[in-house]
């Protein structure tokens, strides 16, 4: 996020698209609630889907999936006819716009209208509350991103924002809600093929040089290593041999399921560190049992950039152990003793090779977090990103064409597929399918289709249906509702029985290689 | 913002305008004794505990919602003041089972200690009609109705944090009653049973785990999505008896979701890995962890020999903590010397 979470309830209008914050991110819900009910702020929802959060909103628009980038160059256009832009802050802080202004030319209301499926008044009406806000701000989440266009997508939003003034100033920003308790801190670790920790590049010689000689003077190659998806296919064509795991289950977090699974049996050597034997775990040839969050101490960073504790209330079970520890053993055994063997040691050496976080100290978050970039001992962070000047010096805007998904519904395979995550379960399930709790609540993976479609078909609520796509086949429960437009199906992937990317598609973004979840083409059969 | 000018028990206090006199008072560390007042919802007005003098004025109002004014001269304590909270506050307890041994709450019950501070003894006790079957919204809340004391902060926090309004009190006096108004849109956040000053909503999971002062409280950041939630896990004998918040730490001011605090069971569950486990022949069989890991780096420097380091890649965690993520990408660069190392920030 380029603002922090509590900025919502500074602004005026907030847009959230792709988001369905409510069950994704309820915290950040509660404040989009609060910013509405009791600030007077205008909720403006952009999503296929009728999600919970529409509630609360002033207009809500339902585009059909994959159109992203149509209706938000759709917007611009009419921003710009109606002359909302602040074009004190494009002249003065941007570079880019006349090429966009050209581009946006024929994005008119009627053209985008026909592409998204959003009325043209809706089109204009969206365009003036976000186009007159000062300041709005804009949430979005992986429905904005898990599109072979998802970086155009992002890029796009970005253009929006500062077509209005919006980024760098209190209360507006475009603020990616992530998913997970630490992806922020696992991508800022340099957990990515192609940065050291604090997005050094690995394609830096100067930043390769700092790493080894910290490190004692070892080989660090420049070339760019594989994503997930790429180490995957890797080992499916014999290039990749073996894979170390530390807490993931690509098993049922990854496209195209049966494609991982040949990936991962042709695997000369897999081990896989874990809290649970995973869908994954099955497949190692070693299993490492680990220290959940309760049994160990150290950091993560929140979706806002907040870096703040986590402790150890308990010991882990048995003989299991915290992941430091087991990374250190095995280093150790081939040749290389770290020197740092608890999370605060960790925690001094990124300081010393991340500048982004280098004040945050265990001393100083004892009570609150940091905000990084938090460059020295003495720097109380920085909340707002971009604020006076861009980081890169003038905000860049990109001309993007619109692109249709990979797969679009046809005769043979009518709906289309989004996946996604529920309220009460978390990611591949590992943690919320344990117990009885939150199992009580939602016991098994539900398809959601439309009233309308189910009556067609001769669906009725619980009825089990057999959705198959170009790759496979899944048997699921259905959930009959109007949160699914009429030839859409929403199906979460926590459900090792019913897993849903065996009907995805690998198909990636080019730039952010991350799959194209939402835009699958299935068809829909009643189950026996 | 222009300020506000009053006396409170002979203080002089200035605060903005617009506050109440009990914010007034607090900030003068002033205390006026509360019961439906939390801090984190507007005021209520229902407990009639924290009634004030004004002088000039015929009765005692209640401070939680009464704003200041320019000039009054509040007096929060007196022999009347006293007697009448007395009343009020044996009022509530006529429909409030003083069952407090069998009570998971005691110990941390906001009626138990303004009841040990009045010294409140004789109070008789009639049970409400409503039966403890009653259903509540949810099947991880429990809703015991003779403990309720129908102050409303459970329904004002499922209104005004949450947008919801799944529950209700509906009738009056001793027909009053909370049930739920919109039960399919509850989410069992458990937003009621965190602001509720009494025992009359508990978690429904396992019960008898312990009682709130035995447990461990350590604060920690919640396991789940990015939202970075505060909170405390209690620990008692090496397991998660319960999760707390306090209402003015991190993000989350202490609210959480259904997972952040119901979903804690899978730390404490049977089928952890508990020792390392080799495959031999398509099993798995236990092994020790000198074994496991020197196999491990056996493998992996065999292959690394063999096939060179960018034969071999990594997945680190988004669930893993800052510390491990920079461990395991420096492992993969340093140690394998390759940069093929990702996780699932794009999944």
């Amino acid at each position: 996020m380029t603002n922090p979470i509590s900025d919502i309830l500074k602004a005026e209008v907030i847009l959230t698209t792709g988001t369905n914050t409510d069950e994704n991110h309820p915290i950040i819900a509660n404040y989009v609630k609060e910013a509405v009910t009791r600030n007077g702020a205008k909720l403006l929802v952009i999503d296929p889907r009728r999600i919970s959060l529409v509630d609360h909103a002033t207009l809500w628009l339902r585009p059909r999936p994959g159109t992203d980038v149509a209706w938000i160059n759709g917007l611009m256009h009419i921003i710009l006819k109606e002359g909302l832009q602040a074009q004190k802050y494009i002249d003065e802080r941007t570079e880019g716009f006349e090429a966009l202004k050209a581009h946006l030319e024929t994005f008119t209301p009627d053209h985008v209208s026909a592409t998204t499926g959003i009325p043209a008044d809706d089109l204009i009406a969206a365009a003036r509350l976000y186009g007159k806000a000062r300041p709005a701000s804009i949430l979005y989440a992986m429905g904005i991103t898990k599109h072979t266009t998802g970086t155009d997508n992002v890029k796009s939003l970005a253009s929006l924002a500062m077509l209005c003034g919006n980024i760098g100033v209190d209360g507006g920003g475009i603020n990616p809600l992530r998913g997970q308790n630490n992806v922020q801190g696992a991508c800022d670790m340099g957990g990515l093929p192609n940065v050291f920790s604090g997005y050094q590049p690995v394609a830096d010689e100067k930043a390769i040089k700092k790493f080894a000689d910290a490190w004692g003077g070892v080989r660090i190659p420049s070339k760019i290593g594989l994503t997930v998806t790429e180490m995957i296919s890797g080992a499916a064509s014999g290039q990749v041999k073996a894979i170390y795991v530390m807490g993931e289950n690509p098993m049922l977090s990854d496209p195209d399921k049966h494609h991982v699974e040949h990936g991962l049996e042709t695997l000369e050597f897999l081990a896989v560190q874990d809290i649970f034997l995973t869908e994954t775990a099955k497949k190692a040839h070693v299993v490492f049992p680990a220290a959940c969050f309760a049994e160990k101490d150290g950091t993560v960073t929140n979706t806002e950039r907040l870096v703040q504790r986590v402790r150890k209330a308990l010991e882990p079970p048995g003989d299991a152990k915290e992941d430091i520890w087991i990374i250190n053993e095995i280093s150790k055994r081939m040749g290389y003793p770290m020197p740092a063997s608890t999370a605060e040691a960790i925690m001094r050496e990124i300081n010393t090779l991340t500048p982004s976080y280098a004040g945050i100290t265990y001393e100083r978050i004892a009570e609150k977090g940091l905000v990084w970039p938090c460059p020295d001992k003495n720097h109380p962070g920085t909340p707002v990103l971009h604020r006076g000047n861009f980081t890169r010096g003038k905000g860049q805007f990109f001309v993007i064409p619109f692109k249709p998904p990979v797969e679009s519904a046809d005769k043979e395979y009518p709906f289309i597929l989004s996946t996604g995550r529920v309220l009460e379960h978390y990611h591949t399930g590992t943690m919320t399918r344990r117990g009885s709790g939150l199992n009580r609540l939602y016991p098994e993976a539900l398809a959601e289709i439309s009233r309308a479609d189910a009556q067609k078909m001769g669906i009725a609520e619980g009825d089990y249906i057999n959705i198959i796509s170009r790759r496979g086949s899944i048997r699921v429960k259905t959930w009959l509702n109007d949160r699914s437009s009429q030839g859409m199906v929403f199906v979460p992937f926590h459900f090792h029985e019913a897993a849903v990317n065996l009907l995805t598609h690998a198909v990636v973004d080019p730039v952010s290689k991350i799959p194209e979840y939402k835009v699958s083409a299935v068809r829909i059969e009643k189950a026996s | 913002m222009s300020m506000v000018s009053l006396t409170i028990d002979g203080k002089m206090v200035s605060v903005p305008e617009g506050k109440t006199i009990l914010e007034a008072a607090q900030q003068t560390g002033i205390d006026i004794p509360t019961l439906c007042f939390h801090k984190r919802l507007p005021p209520i007005g229902s407990c009639n505990m924290c009634i004030v003098e004004i002088k000039g004025r015929p009765g005692p109002v209640t401070s939680c919602n009464t704003p200041v004014e320019e000039g009054l001269d509040v007096a929060t304590q007196s022999d009347a003041l006293h007697a009448q909270r007395v009343i009020n506050l044996k009022k509530i307890l006529l429909h409030h089972a003083l069952d407090c041994p069998v009570c998971d709450r005691a110990g941390e019950c906001d009626l138990q200690n303004i009841v040990y501070k009045f010294g409140i003894t004789d109070v008789a006790f009639e049970p409400r009609a409503q039966k403890r079957d009653d259903a509540y919204a949810t099947s991880l809340i429990r809703y015991w109705p003779e403990r309720c004391i129908l102050c409303r902060r459970c329904v004002t926090a499922c209104q005004s944090i949450k947008g919801i309004g799944a529950i209700d009190i509906i009738g009056e006096g001793d027909e009053a009653r909370l049930v739920p108004v919109a039960a399919d849109k509850c989410k069992s956040c458990g937003e009621c049973l965190s602001v509720c000053p009494t025992g009359a909503l508990t978690e429904n999971l396992s019960r008898r785990k312990g009682r709130p002062w035995m447990g461990k409280r350590v604060k920690t950041t919640c396991g789940y999505c990015g939202c970075g939630c505060q909170l405390e896990l209690s620990a008692l004998e090496n397991r998660v008896i319960g999760v707390h918040t306090e209402t003015d730490d991190g993000v989350n001011q202490g609210s959480l979701c259904v997972k952040g605090r119901f979903g804690y069971e899978f730390i404490g569950d049977e089928n952890r890995l508990k020792t390392p486990l080799i495959k031999e022949n398509g099993q798995f069989r236990e092994a020790s962890w000198e074994e496991a890991l020197d196999y491990t780096a056996k493998r992996l420097s065999a292959i690394k020999d063999q096939f060179g380091p960018d034969s071999i890649a990594g997945l680190t965690s988004a669930r893993c903590t800052n510390e491990e993520n920079f461990l395991f990408q420096k492992f993969m660069r340093a140690v394998i010397g390759t940069n093929s190392v990702d996780h699932c920030a794009r999944l």
